[in-house]
């Protein structure tokens, strides 16, 4: 039964799974669930316009495979895998949990395929990972509506707008959950439940509490319904937590994007050919450090830890093409002076920061495929590499803020995806997937493609323990 | 929308796409579109006369409406080549053919088969327009052979100048001219892309029409519209041979070519045309623009009409019906072939145009 709204549903059964959110690891948790024999009532809070939570804003998924594809250039095996993960997180990652996102996530795209995902072949715009990871032909909001109707053909049941605003836990044992829907609250029960309702990125008042006012200044590159509720009902109910709380995922974007949901379109890729000014007009990190790609992930934070959590990147027409065209025009100027009126930068400040830097920027052979030779040489902080003078007007602006991608805390789980409790113990009937447990693999940064992984992964295991345990009565 | 807003709005929509760039496997549009940076005017007229409205690139966008920002790409390129359709009409007098244009052809047709029947009444006597005609030149002792050369040679004429003075037009205004654009090798790409419409494959399977369900049903009825005309095409060229060259003149038997090719010809059209009217009563208006309904519609119903009188006038040659339905039948065809530069077929050689534009571009990229 397709349910478009709560009274389709008959709400007097107890359902065998309840899963709570609607992105990828809930639909791969529902759709498991129901294949084992399960019934599944899924809860996804947002309109059905805006479902499918972060996901919607994903492009590709990681996974093992020992041969290449039509869809993927070359093996990928564990040991590599294992690498990349233990690099970018710096070893902080719960092994055990890892290895079996790793070890299970072979071969997954023949399990997506079978639930309606369609992957591209590799094109220009995504062969830096074409040989790692599969990209889905039309994004990720393509996925999420294949697997919302492979679901609803399996006969998930589906309400959309159904916020869970309350979940009875006795002991560690869940009972029912209460979503609101237009202004009313209804109750269901399950003999399970899987959280799988993401992390609190949208809640600013929460990300206030870790980061204090300038939260106030974040822009969330994702969906606004990942407010955290249902993790921090589990938690209050006794579930452990993971992961640090004061860490998120945050790139630079346009401080002219959206405040929620602005997704890929509003990064700027332009750091490594110019400079990077605060709001004083002064540089402040390295911009040449390492490859964009290695470094995009640390500019959000450094953005957020400018005064008012603004910046300006400031190229000159002669790194106009080098790279991806973004969303917002630059903010274009014939000299730094009138560029930093158009700022509302002070002129003279901004002018002795592009001269200082002119001056001290050595004139090597200029290459974006490698780290060249183009450094600066006595300068501070310096710039490592692609350094060179802005000297060709016209100079070109954009505005940068700190943008969330998610957070890290969440809740500790085990290998079959049920929850720890706060006394080491496993919830019998509370499983997590997704964003909402990825904190035990992802102690910190990220490893692209990679949340997807765990979140169909862990959602396989959640829906199939799930039912599992339902079903056994 | 006036010409201005659509060509804004194209390149608004656009900027975002090259953002993003996720639907890059749906279509020939999306890699096109990365070979630019910024658009001009004369791009997005041709980006736009490329898109086969497949709407893959709708229903994936995590920026479709209710997202603020509102990138709905089928519909902004429909109504930008609509504006096309319109700017690029020749004579320019009969632009406005195509504002309500599915009600100014269908009056046309009208028109033009109450001409031819009320012609026939007029210099026929009703012994004749209901007298049964049979064997070797039955059509011509209705309505005069001389007569049904001549205006159907003016007219052949005519459609092709306009076609053709429009399709230059076209290529100008997207910025090439016909000694570029012609490339022999990249119209032989072209002419297998728009053979198989390929670009109604939506990266494989199928496009979201329609709803947002994948189907490849539009295709498969779009291939029996496209070959079906073709095959009446061919027909009527197999006809002309066996009368001017073989002293054959018609109606033909029932097993011979002209009559095969235009029977299976005229079936495939009512199965394509009459599924295609089915699937727009059906479709989802979203992702595209209302501004070409009657125009769509109009096309379909006229192509259903003649192929409906055609198959009739086989089937009835030989009864007192055969003088009026072969009056209804030319009006119509009267009336297909004068609205063909001002209604839906144009979309045909400006697609085919911007099909080559892409290969030659493309082509280059591989070098």
């Amino acid at each position: 039964m397709v349910a478009s709204n709560l009274f389709n549903v008959t709400l007097s059964q107890t359902f065998d799974v309840l899963v709570i959110g609607g992105g990828n690891a809930a639909l791969c948790a529902a759709m498991t669930a129901r294949e084992a024999g399960g019934s599944v009532l899924l809860l996804e809070c947002a309109p059905r316009h805006f479902r499918g939570g972060n996901s919607r804003h994903t492009r590709n998924l990681r996974y093992l495979h020992e041969h290449a594809s039509a869809y993927l250039t070359g093996p990928y095996l564990e040991d590599e895998f294992w690498e990349d993960l233990l690099r970018v997180t710096g070893g902080r990652t719960n092994e055990q949990l890892a290895r079996a996102a790793i070890r299970q996530s072979a071969n997954l795209g023949k399990w997506m395929e079978a639930h309606g995902c369609r992957f591209q072949p590799p094109l220009r715009g995504t062969l830096h990972l074409a040989r790692t990871n599969a990209h889905f032909l039309g994004g990720g909001k393509a996925l999420m509506n294949a697997y919302y109707a492979a679901a609803e053909k399996l006969g998930v049941d589906i309400v959309y707008e159904a916020e869970v605003c309350e979940l009875e836990i006795r002991e560690g044992m869940f009972i029912s959950a209460s979503y609101c829907s237009n202004g009313t609250s209804r109750k269901v029960r399950a003999k399970t439940v899987v959280a799988a309702a993401g992390g609190f990125e949208a809640n600013l008042d929460w990300l206030k509490e870790v980061w204090g006012e300038s939260a106030e200044n974040f822009i969330i590159r994702g969906t606004p319904y990942d407010r955290g509720r249902v993790l921090r009902m589990l938690l209050d109910s006794g579930a452990k937590a993971v992961g640090d709380p004061r860490q998120c995922h945050a790139v630079a974007v346009d401080a002219r994007a959206p405040k929620f949901d602005g997704g890929i379109v509003t990064r700027l890729d332009c750091v490594p050919f110019g400079i990077v000014v605060n709001k004083h007009a002064r540089r402040f990190y390295d911009e040449g450090e390492d490859f964009w790609s290695k470094r995009y992930a640390i500019w959000g934070r450094l953005v957020a830890g400018q005064p008012d959590q603004i910046a300006y990147a400031l190229i000159d027409s002669k790194s106009i093409s080098l790279f991806m065209p973004s969303v917002f025009q630059a903010i274009e100027a014939p000299s730094i002076r009138d560029l930093a009126i158009r700022l509302e930068l002070n002129p003279q400040a901004l002018e002795e920061t592009v001269a200082l830097f002119n001056r001290r920027t050595r004139v090597g052979s200029f290459d974006p495929a490698i780290l060249d030779d183009c450094r600066t040489t006595d300068l501070d902080p310096p710039k490592s590499h692609w350094a060179r003078p802005l000297d060709t007007p016209p100079y070109c602006a954009y505005p940068l803020r700190p943008g969330i991608t998610f957070t890290y805390l969440g809740l500790s789980v085990d290998e079959s995806a049920r929850v720890m409790l706060q006394d080491d113990r496993p919830a019998s009937n509370i499983f997590a997937a997704g964003e909402i447990m990825a904190g035990n693999i992802l102690g910190q940064g990220y490893l692209a493609g990679f949340g997807m992984t765990i979140g169909t992964v862990f959602g396989r295991i959640a829906g199939r323990e799930a039912a599992q345990h339902a079903l056994r009565g | 929308m006036p010409y201005v807003d659509s060509i804004k709005e194209a390149g608004r929509v656009m900027t975002i796409c090259n953002a993003c760039r996720y639907c890059e496997g749906f279509c020939a549009v999306f890699p096109a579109m990365e070979l630019r940076r910024t658009f001009s005017d004369q791009d997005l007229r041709y980006l736009a006369n490329l898109c086969h409205n497949c709407r893959g690139c709708y229903y994936a966008c995590q920026y479709a409406p209710p997202h603020e920002f509102d990138v709905n790409v089928p519909r902004t390129f429909a109504e930008l080549r609509f504006e096309c359709y319109r700017g690029f009409v020749r004579p320019r007098v009969l632009a406005e053919m195509l504002r309500h244009n599915g009600f100014r052809v269908a009056i046309l047709t009208v028109l033009s088969v109450v001409c031819t029947v009320m012609l026939l009444f007029g210099f026929q006597s009703p012994e004749v327009v209901f007298g049964i005609h049979s064997g070797e030149g039955a059509f011509y002792r209705v309505i005069p052979y001389a007569l049904m050369v001549a205006v159907f040679s003016v007219l052949a004429v005519f459609v092709l100048a306009v076609i053709l003075s429009g399709t230059v037009e076209f290529l100008r205004k997207t910025g090439t001219t016909p000694g570029k654009w012609f490339d022999f090798r990249s119209i032989l790409r072209a002419t297998a892309d728009a053979l198989q419409l390929k670009y109604l494959e939506g990266g494989g399977q199928g496009c979201n029409y329609p709803g947002e369900r994948f189907s490849m049903i539009r295709r498969w009825f779009h291939h029996l519209v496209f070959y079906g005309f073709m095959l009446c095409f061919a027909a009527t060229t197999v006809a002309a041979i066996y009368d001017h060259f073989l002293q054959r003149p018609a109606p033909y038997p029932f097993l011979s070519w002209p009559v095969v090719l235009g029977t299976v010809g005229g079936l495939f059209l009512l199965a394509g045309t009459g599924g295609l009217l089915v699937l727009k009563r059906r479709m989802d208006p979203a992702p595209t623009t209302p501004q070409t309904t009657g125009m769509d519609v109009t096309f379909l119903m006229l192509l259903f009409f003649t192929s409906l009188t055609g198959l009739l006038l086989l089937v009835l040659r030989e009864t007192p019906a055969m003088g009026s339905l072969l009056a209804v039948h030319l009006g119509g065809v009267v009336g297909l072939f004068i609205s063909m530069p001002y209604g839906k077929f144009i979309h045909a050689p400006y697609r085919f145009a911007a099909l080559v534009r892409n290969a030659i571009e493309q082509s280059r990229q591989g070098d």
